[in-house]
């Protein structure tokens, strides 16, 4: 399939009084049509700095793209101007935030906010804007749209407001929706519901998705491929299976050691120890070397490239090398792996996620 | 709505009654009395005066007598300019005050605005700290050192303002420039923090996802929500502008409606002191209405209780 979206060697940084902070360093990756790529890590690992770089949403100053390119149907957004960026946004690439509860505007009517996309990127006349709108609302399933057009967000719950926000991006048909952990504010009845909307409303349209999250169980529901990323780096990358089946990464086994699944009574949780490192000052060698019970020598002196696992599983991890130990995950993992295996389907995980 | 408005013109007629009881008490306690000035009178012919004016009444008798003509509307006739009807008086001498205080507020909430909105998109930029130390000079140098100036430097120096008095619209741009100067201070300043706040949000961000341009993310999303602040220190900055300042139009020699409170005072002019004063606080009291109301126009989550508009 064709990519629709490549991003090669990314490097974004943040000016802070501090000094520099490189938030993302090299990242490398590519969407194809129709597809959902999942982005997982723990908090400040640059899952939403890179996402909101492919929109050119990153606010400069302080925020500065230091090199790479992202080729979106070949043209390189890096270099594409304000002007045409606006274009862009919302038509072509548009986004899902995180929190349904501050990110519309308070003091606008729903429909107005949905039909300003529609108004500007497809130039419709305001009342065919409207009629839109409300079969968007429907879509996204608010009963009695017609009449919900003209209400203001406080009116509305926060699942409501999180399907309005869908909505908006939705309104222009964009070739990819980058959904910004689309559901981490929400209870976990209305998450499973915006996630089967998210599903139904790619299989309607075939756009692509990059699908932001820290939850592993999301993961599996809703992605075709998974990128790990850590400390500004993608770590491991690969299809569902190859990174829930045949993790390489001790970090994503340490984020699948972590992951709680219905039938995990028999051993507690596994927390990764110690803490992200400080991107002022990135540490020599592999990032994740402070934190991982298998770091070799080489680990401290040397960062660690892609090794290819298979053709579409590549990870960061010294491991990999031809001369390292051969290194099992650990037992916890391991039987999380075969349980994953055990039922056919990795989509158990997430059902232990809902209930 | 109706009933909220209706209630809140209940409250509003408690709360003139009630500032017409305490000025009318207060007023009394000035020293001196209105006719003393007039040095040529006889005692005799002062007995007149005072019997005539009901002067010899007991307070109370006098006050229950003003209150039952202010309920016919009639505010009384001035002891000193030729027995004028106080209200002939006041609505001689508030179109100019108005007029100058409209035109200061619309200049200066307008100019101050504009400036607040490229020191927010430009913030810590030059620009920014040049609209920054604008607003400190306009805050904190009185409005009658800026009305010297203009006068001395467009007036005398280069001719070609009228230096004072009442006439042309030539003759209403220096009390306007002058006037306007602290509200453009302020709102500058609400508008710049507000706005720095306002954009920094989330729903700003959706707003630039969808791609709209700079000036619609400025103007649509970002300057209503930043106006609530504003609207609140605007309401009673327009009511001291519009019922004339009292220096500004001293300075100028404009026949407004602050100049004649102040001589009223001096004179011990009492129907005068009245009249202006219930309505200064009849104009207040109206104008915090009509900003309560303002507040649900720009914000409909704080729409009045009891409706669904």
């Amino acid at each position: 399939m064709e990519n629709i979206l490549e991003v090669k060697d990314l490097n974004i940084s943040f000016d802070t009084y501090g000094g520099e902070v490189k938030a993302i360093r090299g990242v490398s990756f590519d969407l194809k049509k129709g597809e959902t790529l999942a982005i997982v890590g723990e908090s400040g690992s640059g899952k939403s700095v890179t996402t909101r770089a492919i929109a050119r949403l990153i606010p400069s100053p302080p925020g500065r793209i230091k090199s790479g390119e992202i080729l979106f149907e070949g043209k390189d957004l890096v270099k594409a101007s304000e002007k045409q960026m606006q274009n862009i946004r919302g038509k072509d690439i548009s986004t899902i935030f995180q929190d349904p509860m501050t990110s519309l505007n308070p003091t606008m009517k729903i429909g107005n906010q949905i039909m300003e996309g529609l108004i500007k990127h497809q130039k419709m006349p305001r009342g065919q804007a409207k009629k839109r709108t409300v079969e968007l609302l429907e879509l996204v399933g608010l009963p009695n749209a017609s009449e919900r057009v003209d209400q203001y967000p406080h009116q509305f719950s926060g699942g409501q407001r999180q399907r309005i926000v869908v909505a908006i991006a939705l309104a222009c048909n964009p070739k990819i929706l980058i959904a910004d952990e689309p559901t981490t504010a929400l209870d976990v009845t209305i998450q499973a519901q915006i996630l089967e909307l998210m599903k139904d409303i790619q299989k309607k349209t075939d756009s692509s998705i990059i699908f932001i999250t820290h939850d592993l169980g999301v993961v599996a529901n809703v992605a075709d491929r998974v990128a790990v990323m850590y400390a500004g780096k993608i770590v491991e990358i690969g299809t569902v299976d190859d990174i829930f089946y045949n993790p390489k990464h001790p970090y994503t086994w340490g984020l699948l050691g972590s992951m709680p699944t219905l039938d995990s009574n028999e051993e507690e949780l596994v927390a990764i120890p110690g803490s992200p490192p400080d991107m002022l000052k990135p540490p020599k060698g592999d990032a994740f070397a402070p934190r991982n019970e298998f770091a070799l020598e080489i680990d401290k002196v040397q960062e660690p490239p892609m090794f290819k696992v298979s053709d579409t599983h590549y990870a960061a991890t010294w491991l990999l090398h031809e001369y390292a130990p051969d290194i099992e995950p650990p037992e916890a993992v391991k039987k999380r792996m075969k349980g994953f295996a055990k039922t056919g389907t990795i989509r158990t995980s997430e059902e232990g996620e809902k209930s | 709505m109706a009933k909220y408005i209706f209630q809140r013109l209940v409250y509003m007629f408690i709360t003139l009654f009630i500032i017409a009881t305490a000025s009318f008490f207060l007023m009394k306690q000035l020293p001196g009395s209105p006719f003393k000035a007039e040095e040529k009178l006889s005692a005799a012919q002062l007995e007149i005066l005072y019997e005539k004016y009901n002067l010899n009444d007991p307070l109370p008798i006098q006050y229950l007598n003003y209150l039952g003509n202010l309920f016919q509307g009639d505010l009384g006739v001035s002891f000193q300019m030729n027995n004028q009807p106080v209200t002939e008086i006041l609505m001689s001498r508030i179109p100019v005050s108005a007029h100058l205080g409209i035109q200061a507020m619309i200049i200066g909430t307008i100019i101050g605005m504009l400036l607040g909105v490229v020191a927010a998109l430009y913030s810590n930029s030059i620009i920014d700290y040049a609209s920054n130390i604008i607003s400190v000079i306009g805050i904190s140098i009185p409005s009658f050192i800026f009305a010297g100036l203009l006068q001395y430097y467009l007036g005398v120096e280069l001719g070609i303002l009228p230096v004072a008095f009442w006439g042309s619209f030539a003759h209403t741009i220096m009390p306007t420039i002058a006037l306007a100067i602290f509200p453009l201070a302020i709102s500058a300043r609400f508008v710049r923090t507000e706005l720095i706040e306002v954009l920094g949000s989330d729903y700003i961000v959706t707003a630039r996802a969808k791609g709209v341009s700079n000036a619609t993310l400025m103007f649509k999303h970002g300057l209503r929500n930043a106006l609530i602040p504003l609207v609140t220190v605007m309401g009673p900055m327009a009511v001291s502008l519009m019922t004339g300042t009292l220096v500004i139009e001293q300075i100028f020699a404009v026949p407004g409606i602050g100049e004649q409170f102040v001589t009223s005072i001096m004179t011990d002019d009492f129907p005068i002191i009245m009249g202006t004063t219930l309505f200064f606080a009849f104009f207040f009291i109206l104008i915090i209405l009509v900003i309560d109301i303002l507040y649900g126009i720009i914000d409909p989550r704080i729409r009045i209780a009891g409706g669904k508009d």
